[in-house]
């Protein structure tokens, strides 16, 4: 456990993000404001005009910009990042996958909201899931507290694997709702970052290099196979980096987090603020006599497909939660690769997929003892009719 | 390690596809790109006037180092025939493009 002298906080989840980013004190921010993510680079302009951190903020004209931005300044070795939600992230995307072609450990807050259209700004996973494929890291965050670990944690992830991170959260549900949090000092909080090493230098003339150059079907196949093996080989360094954590803070942080689940017989797996909801749900749920357990993903890029695997290995029956419709026709996407990562198991568990929560569609206790108490008679007979559902629309 | 000696795998590559030398292009012949037409110099007819080497697109005309033109560089030389339509020696162009099997 810590013998650091920590200072507990009352901070809205955007505010222990911009917390975090001025302990951090990164070189480069270059950012955009969109909502729910405004409050964030709000707060933190104000840190920069404060002369709280030495960081040069570059207020761009939107976030393809302020991602182009970032990767010239993350190839030029500074540590860069921004934050953004929905149809900011939607106009990052081809820059997106130029920061992890490149291999740039830009770090993201991603403060999760709906996409267009109907237009809503409101928490739900559709920009975050559209850039699953991306090549970024994704981490997910129940709560305030988890933003200013995750922040500070994909600083050294990004560093160490050669990814660029996206820390997510729930719009408005986290990133506007008051927490006490937990902080780090200042000088703890550096110590644990480090300085940044980079492979090679941007500006040394003597040395001059090529960054981003045209690359053909000689190389090209190359080269994303390389950058595969990084997200392949990524998850022992994430869950190094969570034991550091944990050695400074005494909080726990690995791919997955499991709650009441190792003797659970109805299993939901989520992402997000509705692990929250579910915690209690479960609680009440085990004083009526049902075996109910969550597996949280915290780590959904690189997918942990092995935890998951064990984690839900002997269930009776699981429901996988969806905060965002993936139009495939056959359910959302963590529910696809949940039930795929499940395939070569034995003994497979039925398995059923909810959409929830889409637009900022408010979740409550009760929806998810509805989803487990909907459990019961498939873990009794083994059998799913309807696997794709959703959760609290009006039929 | 050269990158250009041969075909590296995945492995042996630095990262995020950086080159890390500078100056690589010009181990990258651009010639085997031209298709049908090559340029053909005719000196007899050139007036030295250089604008084959102000027009060429890909500096595949070469000048000796008194600034003379001399012929083309077909490592590089893409065929696009600007050099051609540009010469304006007269009567005759002192660049002819003429068919290139390859
Ligand atoms: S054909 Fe085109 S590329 Fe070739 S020498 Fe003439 S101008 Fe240059
Ligand atoms: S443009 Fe024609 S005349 Fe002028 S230098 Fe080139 S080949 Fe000679």
């Amino acid at each position: 456990m810590s013998q650091v002298a920590k200072e507990l906080m009352a901070l809205t989840g955007n505010e222990a993000a911009a917390y975090a980013m001025r302990q951090i004190n990164p070189d480069v921010v270059a950012a955009y404001p969109i909502t729910p993510q405004t409050e964030l680079m709000q707060t933190f302009a104000q840190y920069v005009a404060d002369g709280l951190v030495d960081t040069e903020l570059v207020t761009v004209e939107s976030e393809h910009s302020a991602m182009s931005a970032c990767v010239g300044a993350a190839a030029a070795g500074a540590r860069t990042m921004t934050a953004t939600s929905s149809q900011g992230l939607a106009l990052m995307w081809e820059v997106l996958y130029i920061a992890s072609g490149l291999r740039l450990p830009i770090v993201m807050c991603v403060i999760n909201r709906a996409l267009s259209a109907p237009i809503n700004i409101h928490g739900d996973h559709s920009d975050a899931m559209g850039a699953r494929d991306s090549g970024w890291i994704q981490l997910f965050c129940e709560n305030a507290q988890e933003v200013y670990d995750n922040v500070l944690q994909a600083v050294r992830i990004a560093e160490e694997v050669f990814l660029p991170v996206m820390v997510n959260y729930d719009g408005f549900i986290i990133s506007h709702g008051v927490e006490v949090v937990e902080t780090l000092p200042k000088e703890v909080v550096q110590a644990f970052v480090g300085e940044r090493k980079t492979p090679y230098k941007l500006l040394d003339v003597e040395h001059p290099i090529t960054v981003g150059a045209l690359d053909l079907q000689d190389y090209y196949m190359e080269h994303k196979r390389a950058q595969s093996e990084a997200m392949r080989t990524a998850m022992p360094t994430i869950l190094k980096i969570g034991e550091d954590f944990e050695k400074l803070t005494g909080r726990r942080y690995e791919a997955i987090e499991t709650y009441r689940l190792d003797d659970a017989e109805l299993a939901i797996v989520a992402l997000g603020s509705t692990c929250g909801t579910a915690k209690d749900a479960i609680d009440e749920l085990r004083d009526e006599g049902l075996k109910a357990g969550l597996l949280k993903i915290r780590v959904f890029r690189p997918f942990p497909w092995k935890y998951i695997q064990t984690a839900l290995r002997g269930k009776k029956a699981v429901a996988v939660m969806d905060r965002a419709e993936g139009m495939s026709a056959v359910g959302g996407p963590v529910f696809h690769e949940v039930r795929s990562c499940l395939y070569d198991l034995g003994d497979r568990p039925p398995i059923v997929n909810y959409i929830y929560g889409l637009g900022g569609r408010d979740v409550s206790i009760e929806d998810i003892k509805k989803v487990f108490n909907e459990l019961v008679p498939i873990a009794e007979t083994g059998k799913v009719e309807d696997f794709y559902r959703y959760l609290g629309v009006r039929e | 390690m050269k990158l250009t000696d041969r075909l590296h795998s995945w492995k042996e590559l630095p990262i995020g596809g950086i080159i890390p030398e500078g100056g690589t292009s010009r181990a990258y012949k651009t010639g085997t790109w031209r298709t049908g037409k090559k340029p053909v110099w005719h000196p007899e007819r050139c007036i030295q006037c250089l604008f084959c080497w102000i027009y060429c697109p890909d500096d595949a005309i070469l000048v000796t180092e008194d600034g003379k033109r001399a012929d083309f560089d077909y490592d590089y030389c893409k065929g696009c025939g600007i050099c051609a339509r540009e010469c304006p020696a007269k009567p005759e162009k002192a660049i002819e493009m003429v068919d290139e099997l390859r």
